[in-house]
């Protein structure tokens, strides 16, 4: 029995549905509608909190539209000055840590021990947390930039270990190959038939990661690591948000340039 | 020079990409491997080159056993083997003379490598052989600026810097127009002449391949079953190696493109 075109021909054709089968689509969107009514259902919503926190949001508003960044400025700038130096303090040691941990994590160049242990590290850096291994190194090593520092830098490793190994699973095997087949050794081989590859992906990972760092240094001094975020912390604390305003703006400021710079960068190594 | 004795290579998938191949290249001889996709042309020259491993039997250049050497030997021998490679494999973001001086890896330590200070006679044949295939004016330019002809006269000089007893060339014209095609192969063809290289030349394009070589080796299934003269290749031959088609229009353009000269 062989498929004729007459049988096709004056029929309409519609896109097959994404699930074919229809009790399971059916009983899937059934499903879904029921979930979403029972979620909205548990929601209780006190209607005189939400009148209170938005009194209190004005207040928050009206304190924004008037940064102060004089009455605390000393205060400020030792924040920020500090919140810098973990950024990129953070992000040398870091990409320095996760280059051969990255070409450990590549299946495609290590032998497997290598390979199991590269993405062990890369796992547990990525599994934990930063708040929380900033808690940890904060009861270590006592408050201060030292714990930011520390827990950056480990955070960096599982971010960009992971995303380099990858770039380097993808690269093109036969460019490598053709630099092996010179006799160079393992070390030549990586400088020039792997590196030149991944570079690009390299360097714009790197300044992604500086932009994330400094985002991160923010978040970590409010337990306690230093930087920015502790003097965002007590500024809150003091309920000085013209403060807080003028501290959010030099943080959102710091990362636009930092996102214009990497958008240029990136553009210059294609 | 080069001689292969019973070459067997079984991938893991259980593919026989060679079998008990017998292969022996005198100095300064240019052959061409034919035979179908898949017949086993790549494997064979990889493992010469031991990019593959082959299973079992061995190679040997100038009486040594490739098949058999560590590490630290493999890597010395291979600095006698020049490889080029069909899509040319040039390591596109670096520039012409890096690709080029990639070729004397195998001769200078890592930190001069990772410097770029290459030595001066190194650099000097660089651009020597840039000059020969005609892309002096090119050197500082990135690879992946370059036409598909120009980067396999790169490949080329890449392979020839190594200083090489072989050349083992994968499919250099696969991507090139005919013209170029042809170029490429003169070039290669001129260059082992005058520098008394031996080479194992894989090629799809059996026309091309009676135009420049003395010797002709065809390949199916991982065996050779044709191993001759250009003028051998007759229409019975052909079949044997690739199956039925009508051979008489292939063979009989020879007598036309030699005549026709510089293309």
């Amino acid at each position: 029995m062989s498929v004729a075109i007459e049988d096709y021909v004056g029929k309409r054709w519609r896109k097959p549905h994404f699930i074919s089968n229809p009790i399971l689509r059916w009983s899937l969107i059934i499903i879904t509608i029921i979930y979403l009514i029972l979620a909205i259902g548990s929601l209780e919503v006190r209607w005189e909190r939400v009148y209170l926190g938005l009194e209190r949001g004005w207040r928050f508003i009206v304190g924004f539209s008037q940064p102060d960044f004089t009455s605390r400025w000393s205060d400020i700038y030792e924040g920020m000055v500090e919140s810098v130096i973990i950024t990129v303090t953070s992000t040398i040691v870091g990409i320095a840590i996760s280059i051969p941990v990255a070409l450990g994590a590549a299946s495609n160049i290590a032998p497997l021990p290598v390979y199991l242990v590269c993405r062990t590290i890369i796992s547990v850096s990525r599994a934990l947390n930063e708040i929380i291994v900033a808690i940890l190194l904060v009861a270590i090593f006592g408050f201060g930039p030292l714990a930011g520092f520390l827990t950056l830098s480990f955070a960096t490793i599982g971010f960009l270990a992971k995303l380099l190994a990858e770039d380097i699973e993808d690269m093109n095997k036969s460019q490598a190959e053709a630099v092996r087949s010179t006799g160079a050794s393992w070390l030549q081989w990586v400088n020039f038939g792997v590196q030149p590859q991944v570079m690009p992906r390299l360097i714009g990972l790197s300044i992604y990661r500086l932009d994330i760092n400094f985002r991160e240094s923010a978040v970590l001094g409010l337990v306690g690591a230093g930087g920015i975020g502790a003097t965002l912390n007590t500024a809150f604390d003091r309920y000085e948000f013209d403060t807080v305003a003028a501290i959010l703006i030099m943080i959102i400021a710091t990362v636009m340039v930092l996102e214009f710079l990497s958008g240029f960068i990136r553009a210059k190594v294609q | 020079m080069l001689k292969l004795e019973k070459l067997t290579k079984i991938y893991k998938t259980g593919d026989k990409a060679l079998s008990d191949v017998d292969l022996e290249v005198p100095k300064g001889q240019v052959i061409a491997l034919i035979g179908p996709s898949g017949a086993g042309k790549s494997t064979l020259i990889r493992c010469v080159n031991r990019l593959v491993t082959p299973t079992s039997g061995s190679a040997i250049l100038d009486g040594v056993d490739i098949t058999s050497l560590g590490a630290g030997g493999l890597r010395r021998e291979r600095r006698r083997m020049g490889m080029i490679f069909q899509e040319y494999a040039l390591v596109e973001r670096l520039s012409v003379m890096e690709n080029v001086l990639s070729g004397r890896l195998g001769y200078v330590g890592f930190l001069r490598s990772f410097l770029r200070k290459f030595p001066q006679s190194d650099v000097d044949e660089a651009f020597r052989l840039l000059d020969r295939v005609g892309l002096l004016h090119m050197a500082d330019k990135r690879a992946d600026e370059l036409s598909g002809g120009q980067r396999q006269r790169v490949g080329i000089a890449r392979a020839l810097i190594q200083n090489p007893a072989v050349l083992l060339v994968d499919e250099p014209t696969a991507s090139l127009d005919p013209k170029t095609s042809r170029q490429i192969m003169r070039l290669i063809c001129e260059l082992c002449e005058e520098r008394g290289l031996a080479a194992i030349i894989n090629i799809h394009d059996v026309n091309l391949a009676m135009m420049f070589v003395q010797r002709v080796v065809g390949l199916e299934s991982g065996r050779i079953i044709f191993d001759g003269t250009p003028n051998q290749l007759t229409p019975d031959v052909l079949t044997s190696i690739y199956g039925e088609e009508d051979w008489e229009a292939t063979i009989e353009k020879v007598e036309d493109d030699d005549e026709e000269g510089d293309a």
